[in-house]
């Protein structure tokens, strides 16, 4: 069974950029894929396209099975409630209770709005929200506001906010990419831990090919819009990987030294 | 770009041409402008009848409305006291149901919470025209269609305040991150839920804010709006002044200062707190 299929998808933005051009792969149930690409490789436009926060402008996306492009917002919901999403910048809401944050993640599942919140919840969320934080070590921390913590803590608690969702499918953006080494691989741990021991299907955004060879089992490479590898880790040439990966730097590498060069020469 | 432009460059005799001269010749519109502008102060001035006779002459009535105005009349105290307690009733209720109807206005008002971008332009101009037509108008509007009185003066400062408080939420409400809004979305929350759990409680310091400011002008508004019968110490203060009283008019004057800047310092005091 497959749980996210992506069916030759193309973006071209109203100003003429190509995003991406015909990408296709598809994530069995239970799979843990690890997006790699550099900025403007595509990667986030194909990550908001699988989450509907944009159109692509041909091709299909199914999650398990069902089409989601072109799908009216309401129509979403139920398949939005199936993915638990992990973002770069956490996107807690700063200003609320670590708990409060954890309980909006059950927004999916209440009846009426209210039902999420901290005073009014049911008992059964609340302890449910508690189950989460502790899943994650923060239990201690649940009264404090959201900005007050650092910033692995924080994806913690985003992490937990997701748990709340009882996910199926994790999306996570660049979990790590604003955390420092230490805090990110800590909260990588975690959530891959935490994916393994529920069976979820994980495609995981990253630009790091050291932590991304550590962590996924499949490795889908995107450049310029295009999937330039689609590769289970172990079949991975060692060689192959650094080559691409080393291109891509010496790519950007000449472009630095063309800006010094004119630099130097006094023209700017 | 090429690199040996730059090493060639030409000798410092050849540079006139290129260096900015001191002073620039006006553009023709700012000689209009300009134009325009001395005419309006100079036949504004001549208009106002300005004459040493009538400044010196103010000077002098100003002496004796200080002189008749000192000390303060303190006799109807209690009266004058209760009727700026209803001023600062007025300005409350109004500001509150201001605030309270600013809030969903300014959610139709912001482009990232509209439900179309039709209604945004609505509810815009109808706040825009609310903030343009001053509170004095709007309260002459209100004393026909209800009568005279407090209901009048507080039908003002509603309208009044969601001219203030709608533009400023739906301005706070545009700049806040989306992020927030989208991991709420992504749960699979409704339209309701992502905004009464990200979009509000991001804002709510602002709208706080914003709404204390909102008690301020509309404390300062509920003064005057008494002098067209939108209730008030506004009456008061006219009816004194008409009738000559000025140790009287000047003991309101002084409490106004004071109920004033009483509400001025608690809410800078709440605004610290929240923010």
């Amino acid at each position: 069974m497959k749980a996210v299929e992506i069916d030759t998808i193309s973006k071209v933005y109203p100003d003429g950029t190509k995003a991406l051009n015909n990408v296709s792969f598809s994530v069995e149930k239970g799979e843990a894929v690890v997006l790699l690409g550099h900025n403007g490789s595509g990667k986030s436009t194909l990550f908001r396209s699988i989450t509907s926060f944009e159109q692509p402008t041909s091709g299909e996306i199914r999650i398990d099975g069902i089409t989601i492009t072109g799908l009216k917002k309401r129509k979403l919901r139920p398949i939005r409630k199936k993915i638990g999403m992990v973002f770069q910048h956490f996107n807690l809401i700063n200003n609320l209770s670590v708990f409060q944050n954890v309980l909006f993640g059950a927004l999916g599942q209440t009846k009426f709005t209210f039902q999420t919140y901290s005073p009014f919840a049911s008992k059964e969320l609340r302890m449910k929200a508690m189950e989460c934080l502790s899943r994650v070590g923060l239990t201690h921390l649940a009264k404090r506001r959201a900005d007050q913590l650092s910033g692995g803590q924080q994806q913690r608690v985003a992490i937990a906010r997701m748990l709340m969702q009882d996910p199926e499918i994790v999306l996570a953006d660049e979990p790590i990419a604003s955390l420092d080494p230490k805090a990110g691989r800590e909260v990588m741990d975690l959530l891959w831990e935490i994916v393994r021991e529920r069976g979820l299907t994980v495609v995981c955004i990253l630009h790091q090919m050291d932590i991304a060879k550590e962590y996924g089992n499949r490795i889908v490479a995107l450049k310029s819009g295009n999937v330039v590898l689609d590769s289970t880790i172990h079949a991975l040439n060692d060689k192959f990987i650094k080559e691409l990966y080393e291109k891509e730097v010496n790519e950007e590498g000449d472009e630095e030294s063309i800006k010094v060069d004119v630099k130097k020469v006094g023209v700017l | 770009m090429n690199s040996e432009l730059a090493v060639k460059e030409r000798k410092a005799s050849s540079w006139d041409k290129d260096m900015p001269s001191r002073w620039k010749r006006p553009s023709l519109v700012t000689w209009i402008l300009s134009i325009v502008f001395i005419s309006f102060m100079i036949s504004g001035l001549h208009n106002a009848n300005v004459s040493v006779d009538r400044l010196f002459g103010g000077m002098i009535n100003m002496g004796n409305f200080v002189g008749n105005a000192f000390p303060p009349d303190t006799s109807r105290i209690d009266f004058i006291f209760r009727s700026i307690i209803l001023t600062f009733e007025m300005a409350l209720v109004g500001t509150f149901f201001g605030v309270l109807l600013s809030l969903p206005i300014a959610l139709l008002a912001s482009s990232n919470t509209t439900p179309h971008p039709a209604i945004k332009h609505a509810t815009r101009s109808i706040v825009s025209m609310m903030r343009t037509i001053p509170d004095l108008i709007w309260a002459l509007i209100f004393v026909i269609s209800v009568g005279l009185g407090p209901l009048a003066g507080i039908l003002t400062i509603i309208v009044d305040t969601i001219g203030f408080c709608a533009r400023f939420f739906s301005e706070r409400i545009e700049e806040i991150d989306k992020g927030p809004a989208q991991a709420l979305e992504s749960t699979g929350a409704s339209r309701f839920g992502i905004i009464s759990g990200s979009i509000i409680p991001i804002g709510f310091p602002s709208f706080v804010g914003t709404s204390l400011f909102a008690v301020e002008k509309a404390i300062r508004s509920a003064v005057i709006l008494g002098l067209v019968g939108a209730g008030g110490i506004g009456v008061e203060l006219s009816t004194a002044m008409s009738l000559r009283r000025f140790d009287e008019a000047l003991m309101i004057i002084i409490l106004i200062l004071v109920v004033v800047l009483v509400v001025e310092q608690i809410s800078s005091q709440i605004r610290k707190k929240v923010i």
